[in-house]
């Protein structure tokens, strides 16, 4: 359990780091938080000649300027890539702005690797069952990347291409990560969200993972809703149709039941030694229908609390 | 290939301790090897049994996915520093010993950090928050029930209270 040989850089700019990706190419691997890298090192399935290490660059430690809760239009929660998932965990702006990403942290490994593992490196590392991957795709997140020469732009939802494959350049590093911040439907709105999963053991990666977010008009009818399954696909799976198909209804036990059952429809999981395909499609079923219901109870609960003051 | 050496310098329980180390020297072997402190236990080495949890800026981290170099400059503190400083068991340890929370010992010092970082955050933790803390943690031998005492009873001795 010890990695191959390999050379260590720490730069001191974002620049400097992109500046040290073009010149090693696919030799370099960036690491941040290490989390996943450093077991995959341990097992030599990655090899890099060149470790740089991005941990301290405070270009990518930004937490967005709080959006404007009272706003009647949709805002940006920004957060660096370097940022690491116990400082989101516990920022009281993030929470507020991204909900469903505060949840989705709970699910995230354990109190050690969030105590280092970064928001970015969970990201590109690609892995399919992944949660911050998952609200990525499902708030529709925008990734901004950056090389020696360019800023990139690529959503979240076409950012994963494989297991463990993304659709960054060797030469690319991960900046900041946009997180929609939903509040375009004014005030009255009742917003709520959940997040789901079945894994092995808490802390582990998932089997499959689900989460929801929706808003709900003040007769409880639904505006808005996005549903996403995770671990059940190649990639972290967005269903924006779930959400076009519930909209306007009341999520009533029969449209969540049915909506469940078509999400269960689209992820096309594969079988391995933890769980066959076919329970990891009954298990996107069963989240799914948990998730709508838990997310459509939030926003109701939410908006009572907040009516009681 | 002729590995390339860095120089590291680390202030451990205190002290600051200056070697030079190959890049991919994990922060565990750095500890154990090179600095013979062998309180911190190297288990899985890929990150999931949690035995060799140390605290990096009095946060826990599993020191078996952080290379030596990335240590650089920051403080750790090892079971080793959480002694009194005479050497006897602080209350944490003695609440282990009291309630039979360990038998093989080799969880113990993971068990032992990950509990002493989740007391300095929370000095009366919850059951649920206790579980929380130690989820990261393996452990082969107790069943965990006594350990989730323990940390129970340290958390009453160090507030001075009598259950």
């Amino acid at each position: 359990m010890k990695a191959a040989p390999f050379e260590y850089a720490r730069p001191a700019t974002l620049a400097e780091a992109c500046s040290l990706l073009a010149a090693h190419g696919p030799d370099a691997k960036l690491i941040a938080g290490g989390q996943s890298l450093v077991p995959m090192m341990a097992m030599r399935l990655a090899r890099p000649a060149w470790l740089i290490d991005i941990s301290r660059l405070a270009e990518l430690q930004r937490i967005g300027a709080p959006a404007d809760l009272s706003a009647d239009r949709d805002g940006v929660f920004v957060v660096g890539a370097g940022v690491r998932q116990c400082v989101m965990e516990r920022d009281p702006h993030a929470r507020a702005s991204v909900p469903l990403l505060a949840r989705a942290l709970r699910w995230v490994g354990h109190v050690q690797t969030r105590n280092r593992g970064t928001i970015g490196g969970s990201i590109v590392h690609g892995d399919a069952s992944a949660e911050i991957a998952l609200v990525a795709c499902v708030l529709d997140a925008v990734l901004e990347l950056r090389d020696t020469s360019a800023l990139t732009q690529v959503a979240a939802r076409e950012f994963f291409l494989a297991p463990m494959i993304t659709s960054i350049a060797p030469e690319q590093c991960l900046a900041e990560i946009r997180f929609p911040v939903w509040r375009g439907l004014g005030k009255d709105v009742m917003r709520g969200c959940a997040f789901e999963e079945v894994s092995v053991r808490h802390g582990d990666f998932a089997l499959v993972s689900a989460c929801a977010q929706v808003e709900l008009d003040a007769d409880g009818r639904c505006l808005r809703l996005e549903l996403g399954i995770g671990g059940a696909a190649p990639v972290p799976l967005a269903l924006p149709q779930i959400g076009a198909q519930l909209a306007g209804t009341r999520l009533n036990e029969q449209a969540i039941t049915a909506a469940a059952a078509a999400a269960a429809d689209l992820v096309d999981p594969d079988g391995d030694l933890h769980a066959s395909a076919d329970y990891r499609r009954h298990l996107a079923r069963v989240l799914a229908e948990r998730v709508l219901r838990a997310a459509k109870e939030n926003a109701i609960h939410d908006a009572r609390a907040e009516a009681a003051g | 290939m002729k590995e390339q050496s860095y120089l590291v310098s680390i202030e451990v329980n205190g002290e600051r301790r200056e070697a030079q180390v190959t890049a991919r020297l994990t922060l565990v072997d750095f500890l154990r090897d090179t600095l013979r402190l062998t309180g911190t236990h190297a288990g899985c080495e890929h990150g999931i049994c949690g035995a060799c949890s140390v605290l990096l800026d009095g946060e826990p981290v599993r020191s078996c996915l952080m290379y030596a170099v990335q240590a650089d400059g920051r403080s750790l503190t090892t079971i080793e520093g959480l002694a009194r400083p005479d050497g006897t068991p602080d209350a944490l340890q003695d609440a282990f010993c009291e309630a039979h929370a360990l038998q093989c010992g080799y969880c113990t010092p993971g068990m032992i950090v990950a509990a002493h970082a989740l007391l300095e955050a929370n000095p009366a933790p919850g059951e649920d928050e206790i579980r929380e803390a130690i989820g990261g943690n393996l452990c082969r031998c107790t069943g965990y029930q006594q350990i989730v005492d323990a940390i129970k009873l340290a958390a009453e001795k160090r507030s001075g209270g009598v259950a």
